[in-house]
């Protein structure tokens, strides 16, 4: 079957037609979204402008050999600083404080020690525990061996005694110093997990469906707390704990010190944005 | 040469009954477009100016308050950002891209504003 051959003038008309339709509908209905790159810059939250030096001194570490998580913690955190801040990061021996401690728990008489938390007390630290809990930290005697948090807690009393860490600032011309614990340990857990599993089905088509399976899983947990300390007077001015942990399936079997980092990685923008400006890259969507 | 003639006739009367918006909406629009460009080449000022403007003339166009939020999150006002994203979402609750946007900023913005100091 042929139809009538249309007029060459007609044919015209019909194609100018079609292709002004086409312009008008593209320039009415053109993308009504564009994705756009932006930079969102975040300000610190500790003012550090009267200071121009910091010192990471040290951190009373535990939970595992595998780890030392204060020499570890205490190389991140400087090198950081280095690229990512205007203070000048000061170089110096990684301190033993939970050795210190130590001494310090030998030396002072139980009138002194009940004296810290007072002192820390009057000092204008957003983040102060409340006394009563630090009196108590006092009389807790300090485990040698740290494995889990609450072997932490009577070396709160360290970052009270702001006599010691005036005098450590005076040593380093009034910086700003950093310290606080870290506590890096091994953690299994089992349970259902739900995975996608790939199937081929009887007419041989492919499809994913979630399955419901029984792991053993093992990782670490990594809970660091960071205390900011004013070299100028011994008062903590700011503090700042967290949580992250890592699982694997029981038979990877991952290093602690590349989980250690693999979980530092997560925390380190936090502690970098209690000091200086930061600029978060994303992608955000501009509609019209 | 007249099917031609005829043929170009056609085409601009069909390109000219484009909708030439004269209400308020088409207003606001003209103003979005226009910030979307300049932000595309980085100038986000102009295209905050241009977007406050087009939430003014039609305060119930939720992508001027979507884009103004963008742009205000760009220059670190992060308090006008989220309001202008909850206003935009106030206006479009059902819209996925508006709180696709407002989700990626809460996280940003909930994870380093305050400081987290947990037992």
């Amino acid at each position: 079957m042929t139809g009538l051959p249309l007029p060459k003038n007609v044919r015209n008309l019909l194609l100018a037609g079609v292709a002004a339709l086409c312009a008008a509908t593209t320039l009415a209905c053109g993308p009504s979204y564009f994705e756009i790159p932006i930079e969102t810059p975040i300000q610190p939250k500790l003012d550090v402008s009267a200071f121009q030096r910091v010192l990471i001194a040290g951190f009373v570490a535990g939970g595992t050999d595998d780890v030392d998580a204060n020499q570890e913690t205490v190389r991140l955190l400087r090198s950081q600083l280095r690229s990512k801040s205007s203070l000048r990061v000061i170089d110096a021996d990684v301190m033993q404080l939970q050795e210190i401690a130590q001494e310090q728990s030998k030396t002072t008489s139980p009138e002194t020690a009940e004296e810290a938390p007072a002192n820390h007390e009057s000092s204008a630290a957003p983040a102060a525990t409340p006394a009563p809990a630090q009196a108590e930290h006092a009389s807790q005697p300090l485990p040698a061996k740290i494995k889990e948090e609450k072997d932490l807690e009577p070396y709160e009393r360290l970052f009270a005694n702001t006599s010691y860490w005036k005098r450590i600032g005076e040593e380093y011309q009034n910086p700003l110093i950093v310290t606080g614990t870290v506590l890096f340990m091994p953690n299994s857990r089992s349970g259902f997990v739900s995975r996608d599993v790939e199937q081929i089905d009887g007419y041989g088509r492919r499809r994913v469906v979630p399955v419901r399976q029984y792991l053993e899983r093992k990782g670490f947990i990594l809970r660091p707390k960071f205390v900011f300390i004013d070299g100028r007077t011994g008062a903590t001015i700011y503090s700042e704990s967290y949580r992250e942990e890592v699982l694997y399936n029981s038979q990877t079997n991952t290093p602690a010190l590349s989980s250690y980092f693999e979980l530092m990685d997560r925390l380190v923008p936090n502690f970098l944005s209690a000091l200086s400006s930061q600029k978060v890259r994303g992608t955000r969507v501009l509609l019209k | 040469m007249f099917s031609r003639v005829a043929a170009f006739l056609v085409f601009i009367a069909a390109v000219s009954t484009t909708p030439l918006y004269a209400d308020a909406r088409g207003d606001a629009k003209a103003q979005v477009a226009f910030g979307i460009d300049v932000a595309q080449k980085g100038l986000w000022r102009e295209a905050i100016y241009r977007w406050e403007k087009a939430a003014e003339i039609d305060p119930t166009y939720a992508a001027a308050y979507n884009d103004l939020a963008i742009g205000y999150e760009h220059e670190g006002q992060l308090d006008k950002a989220r309001q202008a994203y909850e206003k935009a979402l106030e206006l479009e609750p059902g819209n996925a891209q508006i709180r696709q946007n407002f989700e990626l900023f809460k996280e940003i913005n909930d994870r380093t504003a305050t400081a987290k100091e947990r037992p």
